[in-house]
């Protein structure tokens, strides 16, 4: 390694505020970009689902579901 | 006859359905490459790679500034094509990987953007200059965040998508001009370290992990549209009745 303790990798004389920034803000729009598209997914089988079989998945949900998913189209 | 078997590979090709279908067990292959080639690249590139003569630590930026770019600008191209080929053969499937990258786009010349501007503070001592290639940058993101804007001005899905893929077309002009800005114009921005044709301006041990990066990121982007497209391809078919079986399947299974 280049650094001798954490201390010193997380300073990188000075530049790391600079350095860990960009990997922070890059890090977490790269996991976004995978937990969107999973949720979405997961969100139109639900609702393929509670059209399959209104009686049984409406009972379960209830109306907040219904609620939310109008909200997000 | 024979036209007709030439083009049903094709048409499959396009089917939502044989998309969905096929990619179903690429994903945790994908997955476990990219997150494996993303972590080794992060960690080898952030602390072993020997800091820069000239810059020291802040050159460590480069590990995520180069490879976001790279794709930012790949995946342009690739939104393109695919709209031009959604255009010209009508394949549904074609115009929902252009949506999809449009996203992705997006976000990673955000990251380009973002990196570059933490970058530039300790390096040129301002966080933005209006140089060429940041300027066209910049104009790329509003291209990527054109094309996702342009779909809600329209109520009927299949004009959204046409006028999309057009104005994707048409932005493809300021892609040659970014790769091409720190040539034509005397800019802040350094020239690029990484070219097809010579070698890497870049000792061995700082060039590795880049590698690793851009590899990662490449398999991190197959990875995003393919998820991305998988989603738009179940509210979009949700009517079909593959989907229903499949979602019929599921919850047989629970």
């Amino acid at each position: 390694m280049q650094f001798d303790n954490v201390q010193q990798l997380l300073v990188m004389d000075g530049h790391g505020v600079y350095v860990w920034s960009a990997v922070f803000v890059s890090v977490c729009v790269l996991i976004g970009l995978i937990i969107r598209p999973l949720r979405q997914h997961r969100r139109a089988i639900k609702k393929i689902a509670r059209e399959l079989n209104p009686k049984k998945t409406g009972k379960l949900t209830g109306n907040s579901q219904e609620a939310s998913d109008a909200s997000n189209t | 006859m024979k036209l007709n078997r030439q083009w049903t590979w094709f048409h499959r090709l396009g089917s939502p359905r044989w998309f969905y279908q096929k990619t179903q067990c690429w994903l945790p292959w994908l997955g476990a490459i990219a997150a494996i080639l993303l972590v080794t690249g992060l960690v080898w590139g952030l602390a072993f790679a020997p800091p820069d003569a000239r810059q020291g630590n802040s050159f460590r930026i480069i590990y995520l500034h180069v490879p976001a770019s790279f794709l930012a600008l790949a995946g342009y191209y690739l939104m393109a094509i695919a709209g031009a080929v959604g255009l010209i053969w009508r394949i549904k499937l074609s115009f929902m990987l252009m949506k999809s990258a449009a996203t992705i786009g997006a976000a990673l010349t955000f990251i380009a953007l973002f990196t570059g501007a933490v970058w530039g503070k300790p390096t040129w001592g301002a966080y933005w200059v209006w140089d060429a290639r940041i300027t066209s940058m910049l104009i790329l993101l509003f291209l990527y965040l054109g094309m996702l804007v342009l779909r809600h001005a329209f109520t009927n899905h299949e004009s959204a998508n046409k006028a999309s893929a057009i104005l994707g077309l048409v932005g493809t002009v300021n892609v040659p001009i970014i790769y091409k800005s720190v040539d034509w114009w005397q800019t802040l921005h350094q020239p690029a370290t990484i070219k097809l044709t010579s070698a890497p301006s870049m000792h061995p041990d700082m060039f590795a992990p880049l590698l690793v990066m851009i590899l990662g990121f490449y398999c991190f982007y197959a990875l995003a549209l393919i998820l991305f497209t998988r989603a738009e391809i179940l509210e979009r078919e949700r009517r079909a009745s593959w989907v229903r079986e499949l979602v019929a399947e599921k919850q047989g299974g629970l």
